[in-house]
C-alpha cells in the first residue's frame, strides 16, 4: 500500500536527516515509526504527504509514485493528525471536521453527515459537540476532534505524529485503546510516529525503529522485543522487554474459555470433584445469571456443605481486551494467582492464571506472536 | 467593562468642559471660539485623521502581511525597523520636516501623520500572522489547503482582531498628533489650542485640547467595538482547561 524506496532527506546545510530508508506498509496495517528524538521519524512521515520535500528516493502509494500527484490533491487523501492538533480555533468542531470534505466538493449535507458519523465514531455526542469551538474542549476532546478531522475525507491512509502525546497519561491510555478499537472498524493504513516504546508495542502491527536517520529494524513488535537485530535495538527496548512483551497479548487470546465453575448452592463435594477432574485447586463461583462472584478453593472445602459457605467474594477481574501486563498487575495486587475475565455485565468469560501467562510468554519469546 | 465606565465619565467631563468654555464667550480680553468654529475645526481634525489612518492602513496592513510570506521574510526586519525609526523621531520633528518638503497645507500634515501612524498598524499586521500557532498552519497544509486557502480561511480570520487593534492604536495616536498639524498649515483643533498657547490663556487651550481628547476616546471606543465585532466567535471564548480533565457529569 505504502512503499518507501531509499528515501533520503538532506538539508541544505548538509545534515542528513533520513538516509536511504525503505520499508513497506501493508494495506490496513498500523506501522509505528519509533526512535529517539532527532532520528528522522517525523521527517520520514512528512515526506509521505510531501510537507517535507525528499532529496532522493521514491514513495509509492498503491503503486502510484506520489511525486506525480498534485501535492494538495495528495494531501486531501492522506489524513494528518499531529501532537499539537492544530484545530482551527475560529471554526466549530463540525467545520473543522468538514474541512477536507468541503475541499473535495461534497455537498453541505454530506459534510455534516460525515462530521456526525466521525464524532460518533470517536464517542463524542454530535449534538453536544458539533457546534462547539475548540476552546470549549478539554485536551482529550481536542485530540479526538483532531483524529476525526484527519479522517474527514475518508482517506485510505492516515499519518499520525504523536497523536496521543500532549495529553495526560490516563486520557492517553483511554484514547489509545479506543483508537485500536476504531482501527478494527475502519482498517486504514496508518503510519504513527512516536518515541514511546510502550505505545509502539501496543499500537503497532509493525514497528520501524530508526536511529540517526536510518532504519534499524522493521518488524512486528514481538520480534523487536525478543529478536532484536543489534545492541541498539536491544538497549532501546530495554532490559524489561519481557514485561513489555506482556503488552502484546490480550486476555481474550489466551484465557481459559470454559473454566470449571460452581453455583453457590452446589454441594462442596461436587465442586471439589470438578476441581480434581481438572487438576486444579479452585473453581470460579458464578451466580445463576452467570455473573462472577468469587472463588472457592479446594483447601477450604473441609466440613463445608455448600459452595456459598466457602466462597471468597472477589470484584477483581479483567476485561477481555486487557493486555497481559494489566492482568498480571491485577493478580499481583490482589494476591491471587488466578484472575477472572468478565464482560461489561460482569459475566464470566474465562480465566487467566500465572501459568497461562508464563506459558504464553515462553511461546512468544520462542516463536513470536501469531497475528 | 470598568474601563469603559471610566472612559465614558472622562468623555462627559471633557465635553462638559468644552461646552462650558464655549458658553463663556469671553475669557479675559479674548473671546472664546464659537460653536461654529469648534465644529468646523473638529470636522477638519477628523477628516485629517481619517485620511491619514486610511492611508497608513492601506499601506501598513498589506505590507505587514506581505513580509510574513516565505519569500519576503528577509524584508521583515528592515520594514518593521524602518517604521520603528519613523516613530522614534519626535512627531513635532516629522511635521516640521514636511513643510519645507511639501509646502504648507493639508498634504504635509497628512504625510507626517501617516509616517507617524504607520508603525502600530504595520507591526500588528505582521505579528497577527506571525503569532498564529504553527500547528494550525501545519495541519491546514497537511489537509491539502492551498496557500491562498490558508491565507483566506485561516490566517486572515485569525489575524483580523490584531490588525484592528493596530488600527485602533494608530487612530488614537493620530488624533493627538494631528494637534500639531496646524504648524504646517493644516486645519483642525490644534488651531484653537495653539491660539490659547499664544494668548497664554489656559481656558482657550482647554477649548482645543478637551475636544481633541474626547475625539480620541470616542474613536478608540468605536474601533474597540469594531475590533470585537471582527473577532471570530471561537476566539472570543476563554480557553478552558487544557488538561484532559473530564468536565461532563455522566448521565447514567
Amino acid at each position: 500500500m505504502i512503499r518507501l524506496e531509499k528515501v533520503t532527506k538532506v538539508y541544505p546545510d548538509g545534515t542528513v536527516a533520513v538516509r536511504e530508508v525503505s520499508f513497506e506498509v501493508v494495506k490496513g496495517e498500523l506501522c509505528v515509526l519509533l526512535g529517539p528524538s532527532g532520528c528522522g521519524k517525523t521527517t520520514t512521515m512528512k515526506m509521505i504527504n510531501r510537507l517535507t520535500p525528499m532529496t532522493d528516493g521514491s514513495i509509492y502509494m498503491d503503486g502510484l509514485d506520489n511525486s506525480t500527484t498534485d501535492e494538495n490533491e495528495l494531501r486531501r487523501n492522506i489524513g494528518y493528525a499531529i501532537q499539537d492538533v492544530g484545530l482551527f480555533p475560529h471554526m466549530t468542531v463540525g467545520e473543522n471536521i468538514e474541512t477536507v470534505p468541503a475541499l473535495k466538493g461534497w455537498t453541505k449535507a454530506d459534510q455534516r453527515k460525515r462530521a456526525e458519523e466521525l464524532l460518533e465514531l470517536l464517542r463524542m455526542e454530535p449534538d453536544e459537540f458539533i457546534n462547539k469551538y475548540p476552546r470549549e474542549l478539554s485536551g482529550g476532546e481536542r485530540q479526538r476532534v483532531g483524529v476525526a478531522r484527519a479522517l474527514g475525507g475518508d482517506p485510505p491512509v492516515l499519518l499520525m505524529d504523536e497523536p496521543f502525546g500532549a495529553i495526560d497519561p490516563i486520557t492517553r491510555l483511554e484514547l489509545q485503546n479506543e483508537f485500536l478499537k476504531i482501527q478494527q472498524e475502519i482498517k486504514k493504513t496508518i503510519i504513527l510516529v512516536t518515541h514511546d516504546i510502550y505505545e509502539a508495542i501496543k499500537m503497532g502491527d509493525k514497528v520501524a525503529l530508526m536511529k540517526e536517520g536510518q532504519l534499524v529494524q522493521y518488524a512486528p513488535p514481538a520480534d523487536l522485543l525478543f529478536r532484536p537485530k543489534d545492541s541498539f535495538v536491544a538497549s532501546f527496548v530495554g532490559a524489561d522487554r519481557g514485561l513489555k512483551g506482556l503488552q502484546l497479548i490480550r486476555t481474550k487470546e489466551v484465557m481459559w474459555k470454559s473454566p470449571p465453575t460452581a453455583n453457590p448452592e452446589e454441594k462442596t463435594d461436587v465442586a471439589q470433584e470438578r476441581m480434581k477432574r481438572h487438576g486444579i485447586a479452585w473453581v470460579a463461583v458464578i451466580d445463576p445469571d452467570g455473573r462472577f462472584t468469587g472463588w472457592a478453593f479446594a483447601s477450604d472445602t473441609q466440613g463445608a456443605d455448600r459452595v456459598k459457605e466457602i466462597t471468597k467474594t472477589s470484584t477483581v477481574a479483567a476485561g477481555r481486551n486487557a493486555v497481559l501486563s494489566e492482568a498480571l498487575s491485577l493478580m499481583l495486587t490482589s494476591g491471587s494467582d488466578v484472575l477472572a475475565v468478565v464482560d461489561q455485565h460482569n459475566r464470566l468469560e474465562g480465566v487467566v492464571t500465572f501459568e497461562t501467562i508464563r506459558n504464553t510468554m515462553t511461546e512468544v519469546v520462542q516463536k513470536g506472536v501469531s497475528q | 467593562m470598568r474601563r469603559q465606565v471610566i472612559l465614558f465619565a472622562l468623555l462627559t467631563l471633557l465635553l462638559g468642559a468644552t461646552f462650558w468654555v464655549t458658553s463663556l464667550g469671553k475669557v479675559g480680553i479674548y473671546s472664546t471660539f464659537t460653536y461654529g468654529d469648534l465644529l468646523h475645526s473638529a470636522w477638519a481634525h477628523f477628516k485629517m485623521v481619517f485620511i491619514a489612518v486610511f492611508i497608513a492602513a492601506a499601506m501598513g496592513v498589506p505590507l505587514g502581511i506581505l513580509v510574513t510570506r516565505p519569500g519576503f521574510s528577509p524584508f521583515a526586519l528592515p520594514v518593521i525597523g524602518g517604521a520603528s525609526i519613523g516613530q522614534t523621531i519626535p512627531s513635532l520633528a516629522v511635521i516640521a520636516v514636511m513643510a519645507p518638503l511639501l509646502g504648507f497645507g493639508l498634504q504635509s500634515a497628512v504625510v507626517a501623520l501617516v509616517i507617524y501612524g504607520l508603525l502600530p498598524i504595520l507591526r500588528n499586521a505582521y505579528t497577527s500572522i506571525r503569532t498564529i500557532d504553527p500547528a494550525i498552519i501545519e495541519a491546514a497544509q497537511g489537509m491539502g489547503l492551498t496557500r491562498m486557502q490558508i491565507a483566506r480561511k485561516i490566517e486572515l480570520p485569525l489575524a483580523r482582531p490584531v490588525i484592528m487593534a493596530g488600527i485602533k492604536v494608530s487612530t488614537v495616536i493620530t488624533v493627538g498628533t494631528a494637534e500639531l498639524a496646524v504648524l504646517v498649515g493644516g486645519e483642525g483643533l490644534g488651531k484653537i489650542t495653539l491660539t490659547g498657547v499664544f494668548a497664554q490663556e489656559p481656558l482657550i487651550i482647554l477649548q482645543g485640547a478637551a475636544p481633541t481628547a474626547a475625539m480620541a476616546i470616542t474613536l478608540g471606543l468605536i474601533l474597540e467595538l469594531a475590533e470585537r465585532r471582527m473577532t471570530p466567535r471561537g476566539l472570543r471564548l476563554e480557553p478552558e482547561n487544557t488538561l484532559g480533565v473530564v468536565r461532563h457529569e455522566s448521565n447514567t
